[in-house]
């Protein structure tokens, strides 16, 4: 069922690929459309959307409530997608596996639990230059509930975070380090193993953001020693709605519960209520399940094509892309990092973001225009905005060269 | 569907490039920032409003050409004008790029400033042209502030 139409061709077999993904026949403004927006959300191919519809139509309930047959199943199929997320990872348990809604609120969860419980007046979090908001606003409710403060880890304008000051940065007060593993904006991959290693050296556990990471390069959350790792089902060819708090057990163990209700529950009383051990008591109330089953289809489907294979297409992609664009004149990419993936942000002088997002529109080249909820990578480079186009293991070079003739055509119609 | 490159007509790509009444008056009678918080985009608007009369109007900021042209054409139009035609105009210009009233009919005042009637086939940039009116309505009420959210 998840198997994609080109198994075992190699490289991948993309005009096969394409087949699978409805989406990319639509015609927009009388052009077929070029969706080099992946980074915002991937799309899904035909596998996973029937898979889910097949839940819905013959196996729909609830999962870990009763007897039936038809419960057993569908808990059984849940808890099978797990156990397909945890293989992804690399994870050593599928009780690290947590379902969430997606990245943003596995963070809060973490910043929430683990965080109320470590941060104390005083202390300190520690946290990337080129974070996404959601790696940032959950901390700063924290801290400002608890008295405590943000630091920010620089980066150099090639958007490759500064190591050196590090260790400097690191203190006796610092009781968590976020950093994400993919920029979204900069496509900067950060060596976040050996920002593991550095913090741990000090004691301080690390939270890596992999929402852009996972969609293009194998994890390996044990290789990396990430005490959390978060992403979301969405930019994973998934559904929206689903994402995954990996932890360390011996973390997930000593956090308390988060959401209280039916689910993560070991016994209510008036007089004493006790919880279910990791993941189940971060499980309130009836999850859900379709894009639970979607995301392992999900999951089946890109192992299938096979992330070693997807990384060399969209780095070929990526390369291609790169050397057309920084040949136009008064064009700067932003992020220009040694080790990047699948994502390019650029501005071209004279020309807003929004109005060369629009004028691609026109073309049929579906890319994001914006502060990418990342505004404080934007203050960093002086820009109000930037036009990104991402890479997915279905886009091609034509496609590619598209996007470059959408904006010669643009700063035609500005000069 | 409009193509997006039919808003793109020569008068606004013209007034992005040399946008009138950029500046900032000092001393000013009025004055207001306008924040688009879903682009970034925003605006400083300065007037000098004297017996119910917008003599003088400048605008400063940053932000797309829909929006810069949008000021400048605004600025240009709006300049000696009593304050209640300033008014009634934000209120033409606002009703026609939300697609409620029919630019050939219905907004008298406008004159060629109807040439952002297309804005409404783009809903996302419907904020970035309303934003220097927005700033105007606020800044002739008084109000510091104007957000399109």
């Amino acid at each position: 069922m998840s198997s994609p139409s080109n198994i075992g061709l190699q490289p991948l077999d993309v005009q096969a690929i394409r087949q699978d993904f409805p989406l990319l026949s639509r015609v927009f403004h009388g052009k077929p459309v070029v969706y080099l927006d992946s980074a915002v959300s991937g799309q899904m191919p035909v596998q996973v959307i029937e898979r889910m519809a097949k839940y819905e139509r013959e196996e729909h309930t609830n999962v870990h409530r009763g007897v039936s047959t038809l419960s057993q199943e569908a808990t059984d199929f849940y808890e099978a997608a797990r156990e397909k997320v945890r293989k992804f990872i690399g994870a050593a348990s599928a009780r690290e596996i947590v379902w969430t809604r997606g990245t943003t609120e596995a963070i809060n969860l973490v910043a929430q639990t683990f965080g109320r419980m470590t941060v104390k007046e005083g202390d300190e979090i520690l946290l990337s230059a080129m974070e996404h908001h959601a790696n940032i606003v959950p901390w700063q409710m924290l801290a400002q509930e608890k008295g405590a403060t943000i630091k920010v880890i620089p980066m150099n304008d090639a958007g490759e975070l500064i190591l050196e000051s590090l260790d400097e940065l690191i203190t006796d007060r610092t009781k968590i380090l976020g950093v994400v593993h993919v920029s979204n904006v900069l496509g900067t991959i950060n060596p976040v193993r050996e920002i593991v290693a550095r913090a741990h050296a000090k004691g301080v556990p690390v939270l890596v953001d992999g929402a852009q990471a996972v969609p293009h390069l194998k994890v390996d959350v044990q290789d990396l020693d990430a005490d959390f790792y978060v992403f979301s089902g969405h930019k994973l060819s998934g559904p929206t709605g689903i994402g995954i708090l990996y932890g360390k057990l011996a973390l997930l163990e000593a956090m308390p519960p988060w959401h209280g209700g039916g689910s993560m529950i070991r016994s209510v009383s008036w007089e004493k209520t006790t919880y279910l051990p990791a993941p189940g008591k971060f499980e309130a109330g009836t999850p859900p399940i379709a894009d639970a089953i979607g995301l392992g289809a999900a999951i089946d489907y890109v192992t299938a094509l096979g992330l070693d294979r997807i990384a060399a297409h969209e780095h070929e992609l990526l390369a291609y892309a790169t050397e057309k664009l920084a040949a136009i004149p008064g064009l700067r990419i932003l992020g220009t990092a040694r080790d990047k993936a699948s994502v390019l942000s650029f501005v071209v002088d004279g020309i807003h973001p929004h109005d060369m997002g629009s004028l691609l529109d026109g073309e049929g080249v579906v890319v994001r225009a914006g502060h990418h909820c990342a505004q404080p990578i934007m203050t960093r480079f002086h820009v109000p905005a930037t036009t990104r186009a991402s890479f997915a293991y279905f886009n091609t070079r034509e496609e590619v060269d598209i996007l470059v003739s959408a904006v010669l055509k643009a700063i035609e119609l500005f000069k | 569907m409009t193509d997006p490159r039919e808003l793109y007509q020569q008068v606004i790509l013209e007034h992005n490039k040399k946008p009138r009444n950029f500046g900032k008056l000092e001393p000013c009678t009025h004055h207001a920032e306008g924040h688009n918080p879903l682009c970034g985009d925003q605006l400083d608007l300065t007037l000098v409003v004297e017996e119910g009369v917008v003599r003088d109007v400048k605008f400063e900021g940053s932000g797309c050409a829909i929006d810069v042209a949008s000021a400048s054409l605004m600025t240009s139009a709006v300049k000696g004008k009593p304050v209640a035609e300033a008014e009634a105009m934000i209120e033409q210009f606002r009703g026609m790029v939300r697609g409620e009233l029919d630019p050939a009919t219905q907004t008298p005042l406008l004159g060629k400033l109807t040439l952002f009637s297309g804005v409404k086939d783009l809903p996302s940039r419907v904020k970035c042209a309303i934003l220097p009116w927005a700033t105007l309505h606020a800044a002739l009420k008084g109000e510091e502030e104007a957000s399109t959210e």
